[in-house]
C-alpha cells in the first residue's frame, strides 16, 4: 500500500501539492505514481518563470520502460525547480514526498479548489 | 514443400489436435467472400534452378570499373567482414529486446557507437538510421526539437541532390521550410548566408556534392554566432583524415550525420546502407533511434542493453522522437568489424590512398585535350571534370570501355552539361587510372 | 569483465597526411581507433556472435516479428558480385539484370496483396508507414479536401502507427477494441466525419485474431470519405489466403523482413515496400522501376510521377533486401506462397491448444488464432507473483527465445507467441514441454523464475543504472 500523507492535497493525475504559505505550493508525484512508473531515469521539469495550467501537460517522466506526462495540478507560475533530479532521478522513487519534490509554484489560493484530500485520493489510487 | 517441415502425418495429427478437418477450416472466421484461391505468381523453382536464373541476371549487369561516387563508394571490404557478419547468430537475430540473449549484437553496437564518436569527435552516437539522407532528415527534426520554436533549416545548394529530395519529402510533411544557401559558382563552395531567419540549424557538408572541401570552421562559427545548431554532413572514411566535426570552429559542430556505406558495406545497387548520427551529450534525449549502454547485472557482471527506450515509438507512440523502429543492425555489425579490421591506422592509410589516387587521376586527365577543371579548391577523393561534350554522352561511351566514368552533374541539375563528377578509391590502381585516361582520350577523339 | 575490442591494440607509426589539403581542414590528432590483428578481430566478433540467440540456433517465437527461417540461398544470391558491386548510379542499360529483379518483385507483391501498384523504396516498415500516410495526405490535398486532419488508429496498434501518422502531420485518434478483439464500431461511427483522413489497421489485428467486420469497416470509412491503411506486419497470417486489396484497403506496407523471410540482422535492415490501389498510384514514392514497351527497364523519376510524395532516401531503397525477398518468392512460387499462411496458422493454433492443455490461459479463448496468439499469465501473477517477464526470462535458460511480452498493452501479463510455418511439430512439442515445466516451477519455486535467466552470459541487467549513468561509448 502506497503512502498518502494526510497533510497534502492531490490531483487525479497523481501529483501532490503542499501549501507552503504565502501563495507558494510545492509539487511532486505521489508514491502511488512512482510505483506505477517503476525506476525513474529522467524527469523534464518546466523552467522557472513558466506559467502552468491545471490539468495540462507541463513535463515528462521517464522510467526504464515507460514514459508519462507530468500534469500541472494547478494554475500558476513555476518559481523554483528541483535541479538535483537531473542527476538523481531515483529520488522520485526513493523519497517522492521529500527529496523527490519537483517544483514550487506560485498560485492563487483558488487554484487549489479542485484538489482532492488524502482520503479521496486514496480511493482513486485504489481503483 | 520448401521451408515447411511438416509431413502428411504430422499435419493430420496437428489438425486433429486443433479439432479441425482441414487447413482451410483454420480460416473459418474469415468471411468466405474475402478469401482468394489463386494469385498471379510464377511457379516455384528448385534451389538449383533459382541459382541459375539469378546468376544469369547478375551477369547481365555489366561489370564496370567504378569511378562514380556521389554518396556511394566502391571500397575493398576485407574477407572477414562479411564472413563474420553473415554468421547466423548475427544474420538471423532480432532486435536485442532480450539483452541476456543478445549480448553479442549489443556489444557490437556499443563498439560501433564508440568508433563513431571517435571519428566524429562528438560524445554520443546512436545505433544507426536507414541511410545518410534519411538520417539527415532525422537530424534536422532533432535540431528543430532542440531549438523549440524555429520553423526552417538552412540547406546548402551544394548538398547531394538525392539528400535534398529526401529532406523535401520528410520535412515537408511537417511544413518545415528548407531555405537554400547558395554556393559560389566560381569556387564551388558555400557563401556565408546573409541572415539566419527562423532557422534551427545550418547543414554543413564536408565534402560537398562537387567533391570540394568547405571552410567548416567559419561556417560552424557563423551558425553559432546566429544561434543556430551546426549539423555536419560527413563521409566517415574521410574523417580518418579530415578534422572531426567536434573540432570545427571554436565550439565544434553540434551533430554529425553521414552515409556509413564506405565502412564495409557493398554498393548493392543503392542499399541497404546505414546512416550514422552523433551528437553532444546534453542533446541525447532528442536523439532518434536506438542507443546501447553499458551496465551491470545482479552479480555485478558487465553487460549491455538498449537504453532511453522511452524516447522511442514502441513506448512513446505518437509522441516519440521518431517513428523509426529498426536500426540497420547487420550493416552496423559489418561496419564495426570493418573498422576493427582496418584499425585506426588502416582507415587512415585507406583514406590517404583514396586521396592520392584522385590527385593522380586529376593530373592525368587534365592533359587530355579539351578537358579542364572548373574548380581549384582542395578535395578528398572526388573532383569535377569539365568535358568538351555532354558528360552524359561521354559517360555512356565509356561504358563500352568497361568504365563507369563518373556522374554527370546535369543528372542533378547542377553545373554545366560537360561536368562530370569523378571519384577514386583505393581499389583503383595506376593501370586503372591510365586506362581511364586512354579511354577518355579515345572517346573524345571520336565525338 | 567482458572482452573489449579496445583491449586489442598494436602500435603503428603515424600516417603522413596529404600536404595539398590545408592543415586547418585536417584532423588535429591521430584517429584513436584500436589496431587489432586480423585473428584477434575474427575471434572477438565470432565469440560475440556466440552470445546471441538467433533463428539459426534457437526457436524464436517472438510475436508480431515473424521469425521464420531466412533461406541461405537468398543471401548467397544477393551477395553475387553482379549485384553486390553495382553502383546505384549505373545507367539503366548497364543494370538490366537488377532492374528486372526489382520490376518482377513489384509485380509479384502487387499480385500477392491484390493491389494495383508497388514502390519498393521504403527502407523499413516504419518508413513504409510514413510513405503510406503521406500518400493519404497527398491524395486528399490533390482533391482540394484540406480539412482531413485526423487519423484513426486502434489502441492496440503497433507504436509505429501513431508515430508515423504524427510525423506525417496528422492528429491521432485512438479507437478501442471490444472484449472479443474486434474493433468498437460504435466508437468508430462516432468519430467518422469530414475531418477524418483515414484509418490504420492491422488484420489480423495485434490481438492475434481476424477482424471479422473488415468489409463493414471499409464501407463506413469510405462512406465518410476516408482511406484505409493496412499495416502489413501480420501479412504472414493471410498470405495466399486473403488480400488486403480485397478487404477494401487503399494503401499498405509490407514488412519483407517478416513475411518474405529476409533476415532481421539484429535489428535491420528491413524493407517496407508500399502497395496501393489505382487511385493512389500517382503518389507513390520514388524511384520505381518501369518497363518500356520494347521490354527495356528504367527508373521512374519526378518527371514521370509529378504528384509523388518524393524520395525517402538517397537511392532506391534496400536493394539487397529486395533481392532476398525476390529469391524467396521465386523459390516458393504460387503454390509455396499459398502454403505460408496455412502452415503458420496450423502451427499457431496447434501451439495454442497444447499450451491451454498444460494450463495456460488464452486471452481470446473463443477465437481462432491467426498466425500468433496471446496468453495471459495473470493467474500465475495472482497465485505466486510470477510475471510474464519472469516466464520470458526463464525460457531463455532452456535455449528458447522469449515471446513478445507486454504487447499489446491492453492484455495484462501477456505473452504474444508466433511460431511461424518453418518450425516443425517436434520443436513445438518441446516448447510445450518446457512451458509446462516452467508453469510447474512458477507454482512450486517462483524465485527460480524471478531470478532467471541463470545460464546465460549475463543475468538481468540494471537498466535503470544504464539510463542514469548513460555509458554509451568507450572512454578514451
Amino acid at each position: 500500500m502506497s503512502k498518502i500523507p494526510e497533510t497534502l492535497r492531490y490531483s487525479d493525475t497523481h501529483e501532490w501539492v503542499e501549501d507552503l504559505g504565502g501563495g507558494r505550493y510545492r509539487v511532486g508525484i505521489t508514491d502511488h505514481a512512482q510505483e506505477l512508473l517503476g525506476d525513474l531515469v529522467y524527469v523534464e521539469v518546466p523552467d522557472t518563470g513558466k506559467a502552468i495550467h491545471g490539468g495540462a501537460v507541463c513535463g515528462v517522466l521517464e522510467s526504464v520502460k515507460a514514459a508519462a506526462d507530468l500534469y500541472a495540478p494547478l494554475d500558476g507560475t513555476v518559481v523554483e525547480r528541483n535541479d538535483g533530479l537531473g542527476d538523481n532521478p531515483q529520488w522520485l522513487n526513493e523519497d517522492p514526498y521529500g527529496q523527490g519534490w519537483i517544483m514550487v509554484v506560485e498560485a492563487d489560493a483558488a487554484a487549489c479548489a479542485g484538489l482532492l484530500d488524502a482520503a479521496a485520493y486514496g480511493k482513486l489510487a485504489e481503483s | 514443400m520448401p521451408y515447411i517441415p511438416h509431413d502428411g502425418l504430422e499435419t493430420a495429427v496437428m489438425l486433429a489436435a486443433v479439432g479441425v478437418d482441414s487447413l482451410d477450416q483454420l480460416f473459418d472466421e474469415i468471411p468466405p467472400a474475402l478469401q482468394v484461391h489463386d494469385m498471379v505468381l510464377p511457379e516455384g523453382l528448385s534451389e538449383m534452378a533459382l541459382q541459375r536464373e539469378l546468376e544469369g541476371r547478375a551477369l547481365s549487369n555489366a561489370p564496370l570499373r567504378c569511378f562514380a561516387g556521389g554518396g556511394a563508394y566502391a571500397h575493398h571490404i576485407p574477407a572477414i567482414v562479411w564472413e563474420i557478419t553473415g554468421r547466423g547468430e548475427f544474420y538471423s537475430a532480432y532486435t536485442p529486446y532480450q539483452p541476456e540473449a543478445s549480448q553479442g549484437t549489443l556489444q557490437v553496437i556499443y563498439e560501433y557507437q564508440s568508433f563513431i564518436t571517435r571519428l566524429t569527435g562528438l560524445e554520443v552516437s546512436n545505433a544507426s538510421l536507414y541511410d545518410g539522407a534519411s538520417g539527415l532528415a532525422e537530424a534536422c527534426l532533432m535540431a528543430l526539437r532542440i531549438q523549440g520554436s524555429d520553423k526552417s533549416i538552412l540547406v546548402p545548394e551544394n548538398l547531394l541532390p538525392g539528400w535534398r529530395r529526401a529532406l523535401d519529402s520528410v520535412l515537408g510533411l511537417q511544413n518545415i521550410r528548407l531555405v537554400s544557401v547558395p554556393y559560389d559558382r566560381a569556387t564551388g563552395t558555400l557563401i556565408l548566408p546573409a541572415d539566419a531567419g527562423d532557422a534551427a540549424a545550418l547543414i554543413i557538408p564536408q565534402s560537398n556534392a562537387l567533391g570540394l572541401l568547405e571552410s567548416v570552421d567559419a561556417l560552424t562559427d557563423w551558425a553559432h554566432a546566429h544561434g543556430l545548431l551546426a549539423v555536419a554532413v560527413v563521409n566517415p572514411l574521410a574523417l580518418a583524415l579530415l578534422k572531426a566535426p567536434g573540432d570545427w570552429g571554436t565550439q565544434g559542430a553540434d551533430m554529425a550525420v553521414g552515409e556509413g556505406q564506405p565502412l564495409g558495406i557493398p554498393l548493392s545497387g543503392g542499399g541497404p546502407y546505414f546512416g550514422f548520427l552523433a551528437c553532444r551529450k546534453p542533446h541525447v534525449r532528442q536523439l532518434p533511434g536506438r542507443l546501447v549502454a553499458k551496465t551491470v547485472d545482479g552479480q555485478g557482471r558487465e553487460g549491455f542493453c538498449l537504453t532511453l527506450q522511452a524516447r522511442e515509438q514502441h513506448i512513446r507512440r505518437g509522441k516519440a522522437t521518431s517513428n523509426i523502429c529498426t536500426n540497420q543492425g547487420l550493416m552496423v555489425t559489418a561496419a564495426a568489424i570493418h573498422m576493427a579490421t582496418l584499425g585506426g591506422h588502416g582507415l587512415q592509410q585507406t583514406a590517404v590512398l583514396c586521396h592520392e589516387r584522385a590527385v593522380r587521376l586529376r593530373e592525368l586527365l587534365t592533359v587530355v585535350p579539351g578537358v579542364s577543371l572548373p574548380y581549384g579548391g582542395p578535395f578528398f577523393h572526388e573532383f569535377v571534370l569539365r568535358l568538351p561534350h555532354a558528360a552524359v554522352v561521354v559517360r555512356d561511351a565509356l561504358l563500352g570501355h568497361g568504365l563507369l566514368a563518373g556522374l554527370p552533374l546535369s543528372d542533378w541539375g547542377m553545373g554545366e552539361a560537360g561536368d562530370l563528377l569523378v571519384c577514386t578509391t583505393e581499389l583503383l590502381e595506376e593501370t586503372d587510372l591510365l586506362a581511364y585516361r586512354d579511354a577518355l582520350t579515345a572517346v573524345l577523339e571520336t565525338l | 569483465m567482458s572482452d573489449s575490442i579496445f583491449d586489442h591494440d598494436h602500435h603503428f607509426p603515424a600516417v603522413e597526411l596529404p600536404s595539398d589539403i590545408p592543415a586547418e581542414l585536417l584532423r588535429k590528432a591521430p584517429l584513436n581507433l584500436p589496431n587489432p590483428a586480423e585473428l584477434e578481430v575474427l575471434r572477438h566478433y565470432t565469440r560475440l556472435s556466440q552470445k546471441n540467440f538467433s533463428i539459426d540456433t534457437q526457436f524464436y517465437p517472438l510475436g508480431s516479428c515473424t521469425m521464420k527461417y531466412n533461406p541461405r540461398i537468398a543471401h548467397t544470391m544477393a551477395s553475387l558480385p553482379g549485384f553486390a558491386r553495382l553502383h546505384p548510379d549505373t545507367p539503366a542499360p548497364a543494370m538490366q539484370g537488377l532492374l528486372r529483379v526489382l520490376w518482377e518483385l513489384q509485380e509479384w507483391l502487387a499480385a500477392a496483396t491484390g493491389m494495383a501498384a508497388v514502390s519498393l523504396t521504403p527502407a523499413a516498415g516504419a518508413q513504409g508507414e510514413l510513405a503510406g500516410v503521406a500518400m493519404i495526405r497527398a491524395y486528399h490535398a490533390a482533391r482540394g479536401d484540406h480539412g482531413r486532419r485526423k487519423m484513426l488508429i486502434p489502441t492496440a496498434a503497433h507504436g509505429t502507427n501513431p508515430a508515423s501518422a504524427q510525423m506525417a502531420g496528422f492528429d491521432v485518434v485512438e479507437i478501442p477494441n471490444l472484449a472479443d478483439g474486434d474493433l468498437d464500431m460504435a466508437f468508430l461511427d462516432q468519430h467518422l466525419g469530414p475531418d477524418v483522413a483515414g484509418i490504420m489497421l492491422t488484420n489480423p489485428s495485434t490481438l492475434g485474431v481476424f477482424e471479422r467486420r473488415i468489409a463493414d469497416i471499409a464501407a463506413r470509412v469510405h462512406g465518410a470519405g476516408g482511406l484505409l491503411y493496412y499495416d502489413g506486419a501480420n501479412l504472414n497470417a493471410i498470405l495466399g489466403r486473403v488480400q488486403p486489396g480485397q478487404m477494401g484497403f487503399d494503401v499498405m506496407h509490407l514488412n519483407l523482413h517478416k513475411t518474405f523471410a529476409t533476415p532481421h540482422g539484429g535489428g535491420g535492415p528491413g524493407a517496407g515496400a508500399v502497395a496501393v490501389q489505382e487511385r493512389l498510384r500517382p503518389f507513390l514514392p520514388l524511384p520505381m522501376v518501369t518497363r518500356a514497351e520494347e521490354g527495356a527497364l528504367h527508373w521512374l523519376d519526378e518527371g514521370d510521377l509529378p504528384q509523388s510524395i518524393g524520395r525517402l532516401s538517397a537511392h532506391g531503397g534496400n536493394v539487397g533486401v529486395l533481392l532476398r525477398a525476390h529469391a524467396y518468392i521465386r523459390r516458393l512460387g504460387r503454390a509455396g506462397v499459398g502454403r505460408v499462411s496455412a502452415y503458420a496458422a496450423l502451427n499457431a493454433n496447434y501451439l495454442l491448444r497444447e499450451l491451454q492443455r498444460v494450463g495456460y490461459q488464452a486471452a481470446f479463448p473463443g477465437r481462432r488464432a491467426s498466425h500468433e496468439f496471446i496468453l495471459s499469465v495473470s493467474d500465475l501473477q495472482k497465485a505466486t507473483g510470477v510475471r510474464a517477464l519472469d516466464v520470458a526470462k526463464r525460457l531463455l535458460d532452456f535455449g528458447i527465445h522469449a515471446p513478445t511480452i507486454y504487447f499489446p498493452q491492453l492484455v495484462p501479463e501477456c505473452l504474444l507467441i508466433e511460431p511461424t510455418e518453418t518450425e516443425s511439430k517436434a520443436t513445438l512439442d518441446r516448447f510445450v514441454a518446457v512451458m509446462a515445466q516452467i508453469r510447474q516451477e512458477a507454482l512450486e519455486q517462483p524465485e527460480l523464475l524471478r531470478e532467471a535467466p541463470h545460464h546465460l552470459p549475463v543475468g538481468r541487467l540494471d537498466e535503470a543504472l544504464a539510463a542514469r549513468r548513460l555509458d554509451v561509448a568507450a572512454a578514451q
